[in-house]
C-alpha cells in the first residue's frame, strides 16, 4: 500500500475527491428538477480514479476525457460554477451551453475535452501527444476512456500509432465494469484490459481505481515513462460507478448486492479513515472538507440558476473561427441580401423570428399569429413555406387518409 | 506564369506552406517514401524530412482524428486520405469531431486542418473507389469544403486552406491531376474561399459545374455556340462551403435559365442543393426548370462501357442546355 503524502496533499486529495461526489450527487438533483437535461452520466464512486489521476498531472499536460467528466473538468481546476452552468445549458457554461454534460472544456487548465462518441477522443489524444512531441514540449496527454471503448478499432488504431511514433500518451482505462449496462465478460474477449495493447508493444499496467495513492502512483510513473522514456503507457484502473450509466437506466444488469460491495470499498471514506487514524488528518478536517464541497456545490448550482439562457442571436457564434482576416467570412458583407443556406450571418434573424413567431406552428388556431411575410420579409419566406397559406387554409386538418384512394375518381 | 500538371500545382501549394510556416505538415497514406498514390507528394519528402511528411498506418478515422488534435494543440496538419471512398472511415472524426469542436466547445478550441481526398469515376475502379462525396461534405456545418478544377486554382486555393483556421475538406479529382494549366506564381496568391469563377460568359443559359464536370461543362458550351447558336455562360463555384450564390444568381437573373452539372448521385445532390437555391432566390426570373445533370444512381460499375454510361458527358450537358430553351427559342 502507497505511502500517505503530507498533510496539505491529503487534505487537497480528499477536498477534490469531496467535492466531485457532491457536485455529482447535485447534479443529479438538477436533472431531477429538469434543470440539467439531455443525458446526464455521474461519477459517483469513480472520484479516486479521478482525482489520484489529475493530481500528478504538470499545468502544462493535456486531459482528455469522455461523455463522464463533470469531474475531471474539476479536478484539473474548472470553476465548478461553470460546470454546472453548462449542465443548465446557460451563457456562463464552459461551453456557453453548446456541449452540455458529455462537452465539457476548459482550455485554460487543458481540459480537452468531454466527448460524446465511445471511444472519439483516442486518436484526438494521439495528435496533442503529436503536436508536444513536434513542437519539442514535455507535456505528457493523459487520455481517459472507459472499459467499452477498449472495443474500438479506434483503440486499436490509436495504440498502434502511438506506438509507432512513440508519443507521449498516457492512456487510462477506467474500468468501471460495465459498457453501459454489458459487463466487461459480455464485451471484451480480453478481460483483462491492461493486455489489450501488447500486441503493439504496450504493457500495460493495472491499478485499484478505488485507491487514490494506488491511482497517484500508478499514474506518476505512466506519466514519467511517457515523459521520460517517450513510450506511450496504459493503464487499466478498477473503478465502480454507483449510480446507473446515466440518469435513464433502470440497472437491470447488476445486483444490488453488487453496489453495496464497492461502496464498501469507497474511495473517500476509506481514504478520509486512512489519513484519520494515521494522524495525518483530524476528523475536523474531514468534516471541513464536505463542508467546503458543500458550500462550493450549492453557490455552483445558485450560479447556474442566474445564468442567462444563450440569446437566440448567437446561435451560429463559432461555427467558423473568424480570426483570419482574409478568410471568406467577408463573404457576408458582399450582398445585403440574405441568402438561405449560404449566409451564414442572416440565420440567427431567420431563427429568431422563428421562435418568435409564436413558436408560430403552435399557435396556427389564431390568425394573428401566424409569420406575415410583408411583414417577416424575404427571411421568413423558407419558413413560412412550411406553413398554410393564409388563402387556403380553411382552419380544417388536411384531409389526406380519407380521401378514396380510387384512380379513377382522380381522373374526373 | 509556370505551366503545371495540377498534382504539381498541389505539391507546390504544400511545399510553399511547409516553407512558410513550420507548423504546417502533412500525414497520410504512402504520402512519403512512396510519395502519394497519386504522386501529389511527390518530393516532399526528401525536401521536408520524416518529421513533416508523416507516412501512417492504414487507419483513416485515427490519422484523421490524430489531425484533429494536433490541429487543436496549433499545428496546422494536412491530412490525405488516398480517395474520398476511404474517407468514410473516418466520418466520425470529421463530423462528429472536427466540424463539431470549435461550436461545440464554444470557439475555445480551433481545428485548422485540411482534408486532401480525390475522387470522382472513369477509371474502371468500380464500386468502391470512384465516389464523388461533395454532396455529403456540403451538408456539415463546421466545415468548409473546395472543389478546385484547375491547376491554377488547385493552388490558391489549398494555400488559403491551410492557413484558414477552420477544417477544409478538400476534393481533387483524379482524372484533372495530369491535366496542364497555367498558375501564377508568388507566395501569397491565394483565393478566397467563396468566389466561384466565370469560365465563359454567355447570355443564353448558365451552367453550372464542378471539378470535372467544370471542364466538361465548357466543353458543352462550345459546342452549343458552334452547332447550336447558344451562348452559354459557365461557372465554376470551386468552393462549396461557403458558396458563391451571387455569382450564380446574378449569371440566372441574366441568362433566366440553368443547368447544374456533377459527377456524384442525384438524390440530395449538390445540383439538388443549388437547383433549390436557384428556385427560392431567383424563381421569377427562371424561364425554365432548373436541369441536373447528374452521375448514375447506381454504384459505379467496373465495366467500361457502363461506367461511362453513368458518368455526365458534354453531350448531356447540351441536352439539358436546350431544354432549358425549348419552346422559347
Amino acid at each position: 500500500m502507497a505511502d500517505l503524502p503530507d498533510a496539505a496533499t491529503c487534505y487537497e486529495l480528499l477536498a477534490r475527491m469531496a467535492l466531485i461526489r457532491r457536485f455529482e450527487e447535485e447534479a443529479g438533483r438538477q436533472y431531477q428538477r429538469a434543470k440539467a437535461g439531455g443525458f446526464l452520466h455521474l461519477a459517483i464512486g469513480e472520484e479516486a480514479t479521478i482525482v489520484g489521476t489529475t493530481s500528478v498531472m504538470r499545468d502544462e499536460d493535456f486531459l482528455i476525457g469522455t461523455y463522464r467528466t463533470h469531474g475531471h473538468a474539476i479536478a484539473r481546476g474548472t470553476d465548478p460554477n461553470r460546470v454546472m452552468a453548462e449542465l443548465f445549458g446557460r451563457v456562463d457554461g464552459t461551453s456557453g451551453g453548446r456541449g452540455g454534460s458529455m462537452h465539457i472544456f476548459d482550455a485554460e487548465h487543458r481540459f480537452m475535452g468531454g466527448y460524446g462518441i465511445v471511444g472519439g477522443n483516442l486518436p484526438i489524444a494521439a495528435g496533442l501527444g503529436l503536436a508536444s512531441q513536434y513542437k519539442g514540449e514535455e507535456a505528457v496527454t493523459v487520455c481517459m476512456f472507459g472499459d467499452g471503448a477498449s472495443n474500438t478499432g479506434n483503440f486499436g488504431e490509436t495504440m498502434n500509432l502511438a506506438a509507432l511514433w512513440t508519443l507521449p500518451v498516457l492512456f487510462l482505462v477506467e474500468n468501471n465494469l460495465y459498457g453501459m449496462g454489458t459487463a466487461v465478460e459480455r464485451h471484451s474477449a480480453q478481460t483483462d484490459l491492461s493486455k489489450k495493447a501488447e500486441g503493439y508493444g504496450i504493457s500495460g499496467t493495472r491499478v485499484d481505481g478505488m485507491d487514490v495513492l494506488a491511482v497517484r502512483e500508478g499514474v506518476a510513473e505512466g506519466l514519467r515513462q511517457a515523459r521520460e522514456e517517450e513510450r506511450p503507457a496504459l493503464i487499466e484502473a478498477f473503478t465502480y460507478r454507483y449510480r446507473g450509466h446515466s440518469a435513464a437506466d433502470p440497472e437491470v444488469y447488476r445486483e444490488k448486492a453488487e453496489v453495496e460491495e464497492w461502496r464498501e470499498k469507497d474511495p473517500i471514506e476509506n481514504f478520509a479513515k486512512r489519513c484519520v487514524e494515521a494522524g495525518v488528518l483530524g476528523e475536523r478536517e474531514v468534516a471541513q472538507a464536505r463542508e467546503k464541497a458543500e458550500e462550493i456545490v450549492v453557490a455552483a448550482a445558485e450560479f447556474a440558476e442566474a445564468s442567462p439562457e444563450p440569446p437566440l442571436d448567437t446561435m451560429y457564434e463559432n461555427l467558423y473561427a473568424t480570426t483570419d482576416p482574409s478568410g471568406w467570412y467577408a463573404v457576408d458583407e458582399r450582398s445585403p441580401e440574405p441568402h438561405r443556406g449560404e449566409n451564414e450571418a442572416e440565420m440567427p434573424a431567420a431563427a429568431r423570428e422563428l421562435a418568435e413567431a409564436g413558436a408560430a406552428y403552435a399557435a396556427q388556431s389564431e390568425e394573428g399569429d401566424r409569420p406575415n411575410p410583408a411583414i417577416h420579409g424575404d427571411a421568413m419566406d423558407g419558413h413560412s413555406r412550411q406553413a398554410p397559406d393564409p388563402e387556403e387554409d380553411d382552419g380544417e386538418p388536411q384531409d389526406t387518409v380519407e380521401r378514396p384512394l380510387n384512380a379513377e375518381g382522380a381522373e374526373d | 506564369m509556370a505551366e503545371l500538371r495540377m498534382r504539381e500545382a498541389l505539391r507546390d501549394a504544400m511545399a510553399e506552406e511547409m516553407r512558410r510556416d513550420e507548423g504546417v505538415f502533412v500525414m497520410g497514406e504512402d504520402v512519403g517514401v512512396f510519395r502519394g498514390a497519386f504522386k501529389v507528394t511527390d518530393g516532399l519528402l526528401d525536401e521536408f524530412g520524416e518529421r513533416r511528411v508523416r507516412d501512417t498506418p492504414i487507419s483513416e478515422n485515427t490519422i484523421v482524428g490524430a489531425g484533429v488534435g494536433a490541429a487543436m494543440a496549433g499545428l496546422r496538419p494536412i491530412v490525405e486520405l488516398m480517395t474520398v471512398n476511404f474517407s468514410l472511415l473516418a466520418l466520425d472524426q470529421i463530423v462528429n469531431h472536427a466540424a463539431a469542436i470549435p461550436y461545440m466547445f464554444n470557439g475555445q478550441a480551433k481545428v485548422p486542418m485540411v482534408v486532401r481526398m480525390p475522387g470522382g469515376g472513369g477509371h474502371q475502379l468500380g464500386p468502391t473507389h470512384s465516389h464523388s462525396f461533395e454532396a455529403l461534405y456540403l451538408q456539415v456545418p463546421g466545415l468548409l469544403v473546395a472543389c478546385p478544377s484547375t491547376p491554377a486554382d488547385a493552388k490558391a486555393l489549398l494555400k488559403a486552406a491551410i492557413r484558414d483556421d477552420n477544417p477544409v475538406i478538400f476534393i481533387e479529382h483524379e482524372s484533372l491531376y495530369g491535366v496542364r494549366g497555367e498558375v501564377p506564381e508568388g507566395e501569397d496568391v491565394v483565393l478566397r474561399f467563396g468566389e466561384a469563377a466565370v469560365r465563359r460568359e454567355g447570355s443564353d443559359v448558365t451552367i453550372i459545374g464542378l471539378l470535372k464536370m467544370a471542364q466538361v461543362s465548357e466543353e458543352a458550351a462550345r459546342t452549343l455556340a458552334e452547332e447550336h447558336g447558344v451562348e452559354a455562360e459557365v461557372i465554376d463555384p470551386r468552393t462549396l462551403r461557403p458558396l458563391d450564390l451571387d455569382t450564380i444568381l446574378a449569371s440566372v437573373r441574366k441568362t433566366n435559365r440553368a443547368v447544374i452539372v456533377e459527377e456524384g448521385w442525384p438524390h440530395g445532390g449538390v445540383g439538388a442543393n443549388l437547383s433549390t437555391l436557384i428556385t427560392e432566390q431567383a424563381f421569377d426570373d427562371l424561364d425554365a426548370p432548373v436541369q441536373r445533370v447528374t452521375g448514375a444512381d447506381v454504384h459505379m460499375p467496373y465495366s467500361k462501357r457502363l461506367e461511362q454510361a453513368a458518368i455526365p458527358h458534354s453531350e448531356h450537358v447540351v441536352s439539358a442546355a436546350l431544354a432549358t430553351l425549348e419552346g422559347s427559342r
